[in-house]
């Protein structure tokens, strides 16, 4: 396809995401494997950015890795994702914006469940008061945090100390961008550029200096699979799809790989761990796994963060390949200081 | 019209995600699923429309209605605007409901999952809790995850957490309050009942199998005897 027709699809699946003043709710799985990409995210939007998002102890899980492992009704997560909002509006803010795809997915799914079906929606609205004695209340803009640094990208290029460029070569890095099949193969229109050519990575990458890289298996699933993975004899299927997904990117030689959902960055990271151990094959240079980063964490480094301030000592595959072809510096001896 | 199926169609996500299915197969070539087990989406999609009662109680005791991980780049791709994704969720529900899960190997792996799942919610209103993620059950975690166990309220306080402490943050001790909201909500919209649904079948089960309920748990979690696999 030529590039402008891609331009034209892209055109169609732009979202208006509002500027400033957000409830912020956090993601089960990033909190435990990513807890510094939640607070470079808060740092950048509040305090390099002067913008405001707020956080309250009292939300909760969505319930979304529970609903897509089948072990909680529709109407459970639907009523939790209910207690979720009316807490945005008991502390007033009217845009959402969530850390973690899978929440996403299910927030705009249970949206449009109840716009379809109205009794429905009456029925949570129920449930919510007699369970949490909260008004009811729907969100008027729903973002997933990938969209506001996506939203904010040319600001964080305006601070930026670094660029993704390989500064041996003087050219830009090779990037590979991974989305959660949540953010937008459901509804594609929700999401920045559409599920075929989903922009909000590619947008980043484009403004803070790297290529992005095309491949064959680019969209396929990164195998998580809910109950493919939280059951140990099932977790075959997650490496598999991962261990595809590599061999196809293998030939179009990445420097790294950035992404937007929270199982993703750490099954790519982690299954490239496991095919080392089982099969001896890395598919990085010089013997070294491909680095994953967030997209929390690639915004801190070209904004002059410290590495192990970003919690990349918390990745199985070590950044340092990629801090060294841009030249951010980091004192090794520091990684695992405690 | 068979009352199985009269029942799936209670389900919301069918009333969603099954029109009008042509079978054209698309949701299967692009299925992480189909690829790695012996699942074909099309099918299970084209026996529930068929609306045979005795072929759909086969489906609910299946192995087959396991192996979707639930990813749905298979509505993406349907070009009737089907998800089949939904309609193994509706399939799954109704065979938990019924106690048919327990009939087949990866279904039984259920009680396992809702035992993970339910307690982290309720304990600690997270899906997914560091503490209950122990290195010994995920070693694909690697070595960096045996250290962070390890070492694990500093390398939170590190990283920015506020493990188990008040106010927000990530890992913080979710209040009292809000945890007893989470239970009412289980409570009053049929977690609990699933929870207890689950339990006593798969109890059923285990006693059949001659196993206490840790070495049933154990079981399901970590074996698998049938081929489930794709040649």
């Amino acid at each position: 396809m030529i590039y402008q027709g891609k331009q034209k699809i892209w055109s169609d699946y732009q979202k208006e995401i509002p500027d400033d003043h957000y409830f912020y709710v956090r993601s089960c799985i990033r909190q435990n494997l990513f807890p510094a990409s939640e607070k470079t995210f808060l740092d950048i939007t509040r305090n390099k950015l002067g913008k405001d998002f707020f956080e309250t102890e009292h939300h909760t899980t969505c319930g979304g890795i529970a609903y897509h492992c089948d072990t909680i009704p529709q109407e459970t997560s639907m009523t939790i994702i209910a207690r979720q909002f009316a807490l945005m509006q008991k502390y007033g803010y009217e845009n959402y914006v969530c850390s973690c795809i899978t929440s996403f997915g299910l927030y705009t799914e249970t949206l449009e469940t109840w716009r379809e079906f109205p009794e429905l929606e009456a029925r949570i609205k129920e449930n919510l008061w007699k369970t949490c004695k909260l008004e009811f209340a729907k969100p008027k803009y729903l973002a997933h945090a990938s969209d506001i640094i996506y939203k904010y990208r040319n600001l964080i290029a305006a601070q930026a100390k670094y660029k993704l460029i390989n500064r041996h070569t003087g050219k830009p890095l090779r990037v590979v961008e991974h989305i959660g099949c949540h953010y937008g193969k459901m509804f594609p229109s929700k999401s920045v550029g559409g599920a075929e050519y989903p922009y909000v990575l590619a947008g980043m990458i484009e403004a803070w200096g790297g290529e992005v890289i095309d491949y064959p298996e680019r969209r396929h699933c990164c195998g998580y699979g809910f109950r493919q993975y939280h059951i140990r004899s099932n977790r075959g299927y997650s490496l598999a799809n991962t261990y595809k997904k590599f061999e196809s990117m293998e030939p179009y030689k990445p420097d790294m790989i950035i992404t937007n959902c929270p199982g993703c960055p750490y099954f790519l990271d982690r299954w490239q761990y496991v095919i080392s151990e089982m099969e001896g094959k890395t598919y990085g240079e010089n013997g070294h796994g491909i680095p994953v980063f967030t997209y929390e964490e690639v915004a801190g480094l070209v904004m002059g963060y410290n590495p192990w301030d970003l919690g990349l000592q918390m990745h199985q595959i070590g950044p340092e390949p990629v801090l060294d072809k841009i030249g951010i510096p980091y004192d090794p001896q520091a990684k695992y200081l405690l | 019209m068979g009352k199985l199926y009269d029942k799936l169609t209670e389900d919301y996500r069918i009333k969603e995600g099954l029109k009008a299915c042509i079978n054209c197969g698309t949701c299967t070539a692009i299925c992480p699923a189909a690829e790695f087990y012996k699942y074909d989406p099309r099918k299970i999609v084209d026996t529930v429309q068929s609306k045979d009662d005795a072929e759909i109680e086969a489906l609910l005791k299946s192995e087959t209605i396991w192996y979707c991980g639930e990813c749905m780049s298979c509505l993406t791709r349907c070009p009737r605007k089907n998800a089949p994704g939904l309609v193994i969720m509706a399939l799954r529900n109704l065979s938990m409901e019924l106690g048919y899960f327990a009939e087949s190997e990866k279904g039984r792996q259920q009680y396992a999952l809702t035992k993970i799942m339910s307690e982290n919610i309720l304990n600690y209103g997270y899906c997914v809790y560091a503490r209950t993620f122990k290195y010994e059950d995920h070693p694909e975690a690697g070595p960096v995850w045996e250290w962070i166990e390890n070492n694990m309220e500093e390398v939170y306080r590190r990283n920015g957490a506020n493990l188990d402490g008040n106010g927000p943050g990530a890992l913080r001790r979710i209040p009292k309050e809000d945890l007893d909201d989470l239970k009412r909500i289980f409570d009053i919209t049929g977690a609990t009942e699933r929870i207890e649904t689950i339990n006593r079948h798969s109890m059923q089960k285990a006693q059949e199998m001659g196993m206490t309920p840790e070495e049933y748990f154990k079981h399901v979690f970590n074996d698998t005897q049938k081929e489930h696999l794709n040649e």
